[in-house]
């Protein structure tokens, strides 16, 4: 019962998808209002229809109903409670239902808290969500549905793939998924405003606030699956430039630069195309990154569907929405009125730079993502497009945009002074050369390239930390000045300032981790030790215990530094007897920003096991960078003038509104 | 400045990003791109000591020998060829006799391909697709890997893949 009616819900969503999306645009030509509302009223309804549909579906899996094919071939009676719930999106069909659930909710909440936009803007805004929706919701129901039955419905399930059976995929999956599908409302708002031909500062207003909170998403999406592979794939990687990785990178770095475009749009408006085709492509590459991990067209860790039809379904709705957006583009976007005009030194050009060279950096991925795909197709050859390319390529694009951050927000919006902005940057450079030098010193005979690319984020930190220490006038005044004039500052320019130093911060452990990691391999006996970086390991035993769907060798290990006890460790390896596999959990101490990681291997007949330790020095940075990116845009997006909304221009423009 | 000559700029500045992003997707595509060869190919292709490529198939059963020190040696056969194989370190949690596997190295002057990474991905139901695709191209592949569990019917999200 319940199977079928999550199935006539998500029927019935689709139904409301299609009215939304053509309904409320013929209200927009008849200039009705009533028939704009529609799109409202569909919106919601339509978000109540698929949560209802998925909420179905973990009902079915939370009650292990195996005469649904997805939960037999997905979940197992023994699972545990959350992974029968995380269970849902960890396969083909749940994770599509997750994906237009969240697209709904994103519809629902333009509907809900839209109400000071224009109506015939909301109107068309919501009805290109509902094409998006439409597209998805057929290819479910047509190609992927979740609620299928079986005939004769077998007593035990197939379970979960084991390593999905971690708290990680409670986590990325709905983190993720909110930053791609955040995207289609900008990509909503976008073709929305191609259609209007109209476009103004006040749309940027508008798109800012949900550009922003997908970008948030992504981040935290990105930085938690990076995580997430580093503990439980066992060998201490956080990224591996695999194509699915880059197909979350590719959308985070357009997605980052429409953020800084949208901003130059809001206060100057200027670079309105720009933005708008930023806007399409962002979403572009969303879909882009569906169809690389939905179509099986990669073979990766991430990859569960393997199906030709699902393939080519998702490929057409790629070609129709990327394509349809771009002709569309092509076709208004020359009735767009030219904006602003702008020194190119000042705070806009340093922005246009950014844009620059975070669009080439995707595009260079773009390029090492699709290049052997395109290759296969065409000559046959396989190959592999790994690290070095991407290091090679996106690196050096990467250092020019951190050289220039910090300068970008002491510029001038118009005309910059960039002496000024170099005599303000002193300081900070000063730091950054200390920093140098002292890494330099510290590691004599080592490589080159580390002291300087830590200099350089220290220089992005002291450069963001400059910035705020200029706006508040530090040491120029008392102490009770600065601090009264921190409170004044607008949030959005500590958001700017805890970004920026994110950005440093995750480049600083990067940089540490790759350079000064340190391996230990050994074949361990009960009371053997290891020594790593400082720290001696004393194997102290192995035991079998029994999880709830696994066996489970665990192994303790104490760990000493100097003589003194600092912790125990205990990695084990679980097998799972459903499916013959065993996963290894690999067991992490964390002393300050460094971890100890330690992961087991085979054990041989004589009762060793083989056992890798490694040492990760700041790795933990790697992470904290990106909360500390996302904190930034949180604290961004709660400022005033986001949250007050857009200006009526009835009113006068408020006059002491500050630069940024 | 008129509007014309900071467009003229603004485009310059892009299109000196652009080449310089050209020029180092190229420089870069010359020296780290990794081919896929199978034993076959290996043995037909004479391809030199030291060129660093991705080679693929199936551990041969009974090939697998462990030495001192976590030394790993085994063969990679696709049927027609097999290519012994020296490794060193851990093998991945999936790795077994009879299975598809990718090793990442360069041969030595004997023959023996001398891996720094083998790849035997997480998922019991696996085998790397450039493997597949290489052993269905020589009739090695087994139909019954394509067929789906008894009680399946319809869409299987893994059923397509091969399995145990």
């Amino acid at each position: 019962m319940i199977a079928e009616a999550g199935h006539y819900a998500l029927v019935l969503a689709l139904a409301l998808a299609l009215i939304q999306s053509t309904v409320p645009i013929l209200g927009a030509r008849l200039n009705d209002g009533g028939l704009m509302n529609v799109a409202r009223s569909t919106a919601l309804a339509q978000f109540a229809f698929v949560a209802a549909s998925f909420g179905a579906l973990v009902y079915l899996n939370v009650t292990s109903d195996f005469s649904v094919l997805n939960v037999y071939e997905n979940s197992h009676s023994a699972k545990p409670l959350l992974y029968k719930i995380t269970g849902v999106w960890g396969n083909h069909e749940g994770s599509m239902l997750l994906w237009v659930a969240i697209l709904a909710l994103f519809g629902g909440l333009v509907a809900a808290f839209g109400n000071n936009l224009p109506l015939s803007l909301r109107a068309h805004v919501l009805a290109v969500q509902a094409w998006v929706a439409s597209a998805f919701y057929l290819f479910i129901l047509i190609t992927s549905n979740p609620f299928l039955r079986i005939p004769n419905p077998p007593i035990e399930g197939r379970d979960l793939n084991p390593v999905l059976q971690d708290i990680g995929l409670a986590v990325h999956p709905p983190l993720l998924y909110l930053g791609y599908v955040g995207f289609s409302i900008s990509f909503s708002f976008a073709a929305a405003a191609l259609l209007e031909g109209r476009l103004d500062a006040a749309w940027a207003r508008w798109v800012r606030p949900w550009t922003l909170m997908a970008w948030i998403f992504l981040t935290l999406g990105i930085a938690m699956g990076s995580y997430w592979a580093y503990y439980e794939l066992g060998w201490g990687g956080w990224w591996f430039w695999d194509p699915v990785e880059n197909a979350s990178l590719m959308p985070w770095l357009a997605g980052t630069a429409l953020l800084h475009s949208a901003l130059v749009m809001e206060k100057r408006n200027a670079l309105k195309v720009w933005t708008i085709l930023l806007a399409i492509l962002t979403f572009s590459l969303s879909l882009l990154g569906t169809f690389l991990v939905r179509s099986g067209v990669l073979t990766s860790v991430h990859t569960f569907a393997t199906d030709p039809s699902r393939g080519v379904f998702i490929l057409v709705i790629l070609c129709v929405f990327i394509g349809g957006s771009l002709a569309l583009f092509a076709w208004r976007a020359s009735a767009l009125k030219q904006g602003g005009l702008f020194a190119p030194i000042s705070r806009e050009g340093a922005l246009v730079l950014n844009n620059l060279f975070l669009t080439t950096a995707c595009a260079t991925v773009f390029v090492g993502t699709l290049y052997p795909l395109a290759l296969e197709v065409v000559t046959g050859d396989k190959i592999s497009v790994g690290a070095p390319f991407f290091n090679l390529t996106f690196g050096p694009l990467f250092v020019p945009l951190m050289l220039a951050m910090p300068f970008g927000p002491l510029l001038a919006w118009k005309r910059g002074d960039i002496v000024g902005a170099a005599q303000r940057l002193i300081a900070a450079g000063v730091v950054a050369l200390l920093t140098v030098a002292l890494v330099w010193a510290w590691t004599t005979g080592g490589p080159v390239l580390a002291p300087l690319a830590i200099g350089l984020a220290v220089f992005v930190i002291a450069g963001a930390l400059a910035d705020i220490a200029e706006r508040i006038g530090l040491f120029r005044n008392p102490l009770s000045i600065s601090a009264r004039r921190a409170r004044g500052l607008p949030r959005s320019a500590w958001g700017t300032m805890f970004a920026h130093a994110g950005v440093g911060m995750a480049l600083i452990g990067i940089v540490c981790e790759t350079t000064w990691n340190s391996e230990h391999i050994a074949a361990m006996k009960e009371g053997d030790t290891a020594r790593i970086a400082g720290y001696e390991l004393k194997f102290e035993g192995a035991m079998q215990r029994q999880g709830p769907n696994f066996r489970e060798l665990e192994t303790r290990f104490s760990i000493s530094e100097g003589g003194q006890p600092v912790g125990v460790m205990t990695p084990s390896k679980r097998s799972f007897a459903t499916r013959g596999t065993s996963t290894t959990e690999a067991a992490l101490l964390t002393r300050g920003f460094s971890q100890l990681y330690v992961s087991l291997g085979e054990i041989d007949a004589a009762g060793a096991v083989t056992v890798r330790i490694y040492h990760k020095p700041m790795v933990l940075l790697i992470w904290f960078g990106p909360l500390l990116m996302a904190f930034g845009g949180l604290l961004s997006l709660s400022d005033r003038r986001l949250r007050v909304g857009a200006p009526k221009p009835a009113k006068p423009q408020r006059t002491l509104q500050p630069a940024e | 400045m008129t509007r014309k000559q900071r467009r003229l700029l603004m485009i310059g500045g892009a299109g000196v990003v652009l080449v310089v992003a050209v020029g180092l997707v190229l420089n870069a595509m010359r020296g780290s791109i990794v081919f896929f060869s199978t034993p076959k190919m290996v043995s037909e292709q004479q391809i030199g000591a030291g060129t660093r490529f991705r080679l693929g198939g199936v551990v041969e059963p009974g090939s697998l020998h462990r030495g001192d020190q976590l030394a790993v040696s085994f063969k990679v056969s696709d049927g027609a060829a097999t290519v012994p194989v020296a490794f060193k370190g851990i093998l991945p949690d999936l790795f077994r006799e009879g299975q598809g596997v990718i090793a990442e190295g360069a041969l030595d002057t004997a023959g023996v391909f001398k891996a720094d990474t083998v790849l035997a991905k997480h998922d019991e139901t696996y085998m790397p697709k450039e493997v597949a695709d290489a052993l269905k191209k020589q009739g090695h592949w087994k139909d019954d890997y394509e067929k789906k569990p008894p009680g399946a019917p319809g869409a299987s999200a893994d059923a397509a893949g091969p399995s145990r």
